[in-house]
């Protein structure tokens, strides 16, 4: 697997396997709660956002699987995930493509994970390059770019 | 009309380079096809049975003659000397390639116009009333609401990817003319002194496909100021939990229907309580300069009635016919909204050439501030046409071959391309149009029997609207052959109904002896000043089933 965020390939401090294993699947992960830190947790995209709002500040990294490249649910919960408070890391993991990154960018999330194989057909450029294509937005969002219904208020 | 600033043009821009780089890392093999095919769609590009197809967005159906010469330029340098308007307010390319289609965008964002969402599981065109400004019963000018949505719902990081495909429309009239019942989310804009004057009523659920719903309200007084956010909560709360397990039970109405629309309500409002309006909503001075384009045009102080347009009338009978049928009682007492029909006796719903888009822009320019509007029932509309001046602009029309008298009449047919280009097609739209069209080609009979509006459908999808048709056709394929089931009673208005099938389906050829008959029926049982619709109000489709009887040889067996 292979961690990139807006600047390219990083390392992923988290572990799923083993002694030492930090970043769980959400049903694993109450007997950790208070005990790992940092702790990481692995939701579905079935996940109700609110359902998680109890652990928020027990959990360093939430990663959100998206199950296929059409299927856009994450999206929704990484936004209400910040929107309850998280202020942790978000992590998209799955079938995502370059064009998503803004998307997931603008939705709060920080990272994607993406397997081996996509990592080499989708090079880390392209994911770059999409997510820098479109310099603005209209919605607020929380990749940096100001919104364009901001930008007017000041102009 | 809307004129783009800096940061509009820069995201059109922006979302052509976006484009370029993704057919690009498809023709490196970086994207696979089936990746593509949801990026492309994203950005109005279909492959159909021959070519494909571009769709460009006609934002609430307003153009401007600059922006309709450029389409007739494109038309001609790209296609092949036409284009077809649709019933969402978009106009299609059907024989662009895909070599030139960032070209063609570059065109298009060059007179402030796009196809960005015009296809694909996202907010589509949002559109409107297209008597928007024009129109005598209007509450409040629904196109800076339109225009609003319009910004707010381009490339929305969170509603890219939904289950499926989400349709907005706008009305602020008492008459609804956006058919706002048959979209996922209605707009409707009301007035209730008692709650602060102006607001929505906001409805849900709506879709035509092969499981046919009504919207239902979710809101019957929503705030001016909280619209954007309420729109937010209803996309999440589909977003989270529409169905993705099967592509014909995705839409809202779907989800709506399953769990029920007081339980969907309960979960819309539990997300708007919780999202943050200040960072949704745009402050009122955006409102306000949003609204400013949309001002009244300077109305010249003329007399109610025209002189110059009566006299002309006397004199000429086709005139008199065109006056009769196509102008639309204007806001204005002096002026008028003309319809331009683009269903020529024969001819191909919604098809214009170049030419004709060109005489529009001059029309449009000279005589009618500027202005034109693309209506869903594929027809145009010059919404601010003095009185005076309709036979100067009657003649124009008649040399472009655009004074047809049909509007609202028989002849008027709304198609979808059907299996003339469409892939999803099972059967033919448009052969079907032009044989009813043909059948009533006499202006007298189609006066004679009044209102009525047809509608086909070439596949179960259900482009050409046929379940709100007064009277529907929906073509399907059995056996290899296709086959036509009809239904009746559908209505499209603020009274909107879904028609019932009177019976079997029957062949291409029986349809115009089908529906000679079932208007005969409707001959035979109206009450003085009954209109098609209110005839099959006031006695049901029973009345209506023996015209599937005979010729026996055309009528077969439904599955």
């Amino acid at each position: 697997m292979k961690l990139l965020d807006r600047t390219g390939w990083i390392d992923d401090p988290f572990v799923r396997e083993g002694e030492g294993a930090n970043l769980l699947p959400l049903e694993a992960a109450h007997g950790a709660l208070g005990r790992v830190r940092p702790l990481g947790i692995e939701a579905p995209a079935t996940t109700d956002p609110e359902s998680l709002a109890g652990l928020l500040d027990q959990v360093d990294l939430i990663a959100i699987n998206f199950p296929g490249h059409r299927d856009g649910r994450g999206f929704s919960i990484g936004r209400a995930l910040r929107e309850l408070g998280f202020s942790g890391r978000l992590r998209a993991t799955g079938e995502l493509i370059p064009d998503h990154l803004a998307l997931a960018l603008a939705c709060g999330f920080d990272e994607v994970e993406i397997d081996d194989a996509r990592a080499a057909r989708q090079p880390i450029e392209q994911w770059l390059a999409a997510a820098s294509v479109v310099g603005l937005a209209y919605q607020q969002v929380r990749d940096g770019r100001r919104s364009i219904f901001a930008a007017r208020r000041v102009a | 009309m809307y004129r783009y600033d800096e940061f509009d043009e820069a995201i059109v821009r922006d979302r052509i380079a976006q484009f370029r780089a993704q057919v690009a890392r498809r023709l490196d093999g970086s994207l696979s096809e089936e990746e593509f095919v949801l990026i492309r769609q994203m950005n109005g590009l279909y492959l159909q049975l021959h070519a494909y197809m571009l769709r460009v967005a006609i934002p609430y159906g307003t153009l401007n003659s600059r922006q309709a010469r450029q389409l007739a330029l494109i038309a001609e340098r790209y296609d092949r000397g036409y284009g077809h308007f649709t019933t969402r307010q978009n106009i299609q390319f059907n024989w662009p390639r895909l070599i030139d289609v960032p070209e063609i965008l570059e065109l298009l964002a060059d007179v402030q116009m796009h196809c960005i969402q015009t296809s694909g599981n996202c907010i589509r065109n949002v559109t409107a009333d297209h008597l928007a400004g024009a129109a005598a019963d209007e509450i409040e000018d629904p196109r800076p609401t339109a225009e609003l949505i319009r910004q707010w719902s381009t490339l929305h990081p969170e509603f890219s990817y939904l289950p499926r495909k989400f349709k907005i429309a706008v009305s602020g009239a008492v008459q609804d003319r956006a058919v706002l019942a048959i979209h996922d989310i209605g707009v409707q804009i009301v007035y209730d002194e008692d709650r602060g004057g102006i607001g929505y009523r906001i409805s849900v659920g709506g879709g035509m496909g092969r499981t046919p719903m009504l919207a239902k309200v979710i809101r019957d007084f929503l705030p001016k100021e909280e619209l954007l956010s309420y729109l937010e909560a209803i996309l999440r709360a589909y977003n989270l939990a529409g169905r993705r397990d099967n592509k014909h039970k995705a839409r809202i109405k779907i989800l709506i229907h399953e769990i029920g629309i007081d339980a969907f309500r309960e979960r819309v409002e539990r997300i708007f309580a919780r999202l943050d309006r200040s960072a949704i909503e745009v402050d009122a001075a955006e409102r306000a300069r949003i609204a400013a384009y949309f001002a009244p045009p300077p109305f010249a102080d003329l007399p109610a009635a025209s002189a110059v347009l009566e006299e002309a009338r006397r004199r000429d009978s086709a005139l008199d016919a065109f006056a009769r049928t196509n102008i639309i009682r204007h806001r204005h007492p002096a002026y008028a909204a003309l319809t331009v029909s683009t269903k020529p006796i024969g001819g191909v719903p919604g098809d214009v050439t170049a030419a004709q888009l060109r005489v529009l822009a001059d029309l449009a320019e000279t005589y009618s501030f500027d202005e034109l509007r693309i209506a869903h029932t594929q027809n145009v509309v010059l919404p601010h046409v003095r009185l005076d001046d309709v036979p100067a602009v009657w003649a124009r029309l008649v040399e472009a071959g655009l004074a047809t008298a049909n509007a609202g009449l028989v002849t008027d047919i709304i198609a979808c391309p059907g299996m003339d280009y469409c892939k999803l097609a099972t059967a033919r739209s448009i052969p079907i149009a032009q044989a009813i069209s043909e059948r009533f080609a006499d202006p007298a009979r189609a006066a004679e029997i009044g209102p009525v509006g047809i509608k086909i459908s070439g596949c179960i999808n259900a482009c050409g609207h046929h379940h709100v048709g007064n009277i529907g056709i929906l073509g399907l394929e059995r056996q290899g052959i296709e086959n036509y089931q009809i239904t009746i009673g559908g209505d499209a208005t603020e009274l909107a109904a879904l028609g019932e099938r009177i019976g079997p389906g029957v062949d291409a050829e029986a349809v115009p002896e089908v529906i000679e008959r079932i208007l005969a029926t409707y001959l035979a049982e109206r009450a003085p000043g009954e209109t098609f619709a209110d005839t099959v109000r006031r006695i049901g489709i029973e009345p209506f089933r023996p015209a599937l009887a005979a010729p026996k040889e055309a009528v077969r067996e439904a599955a």
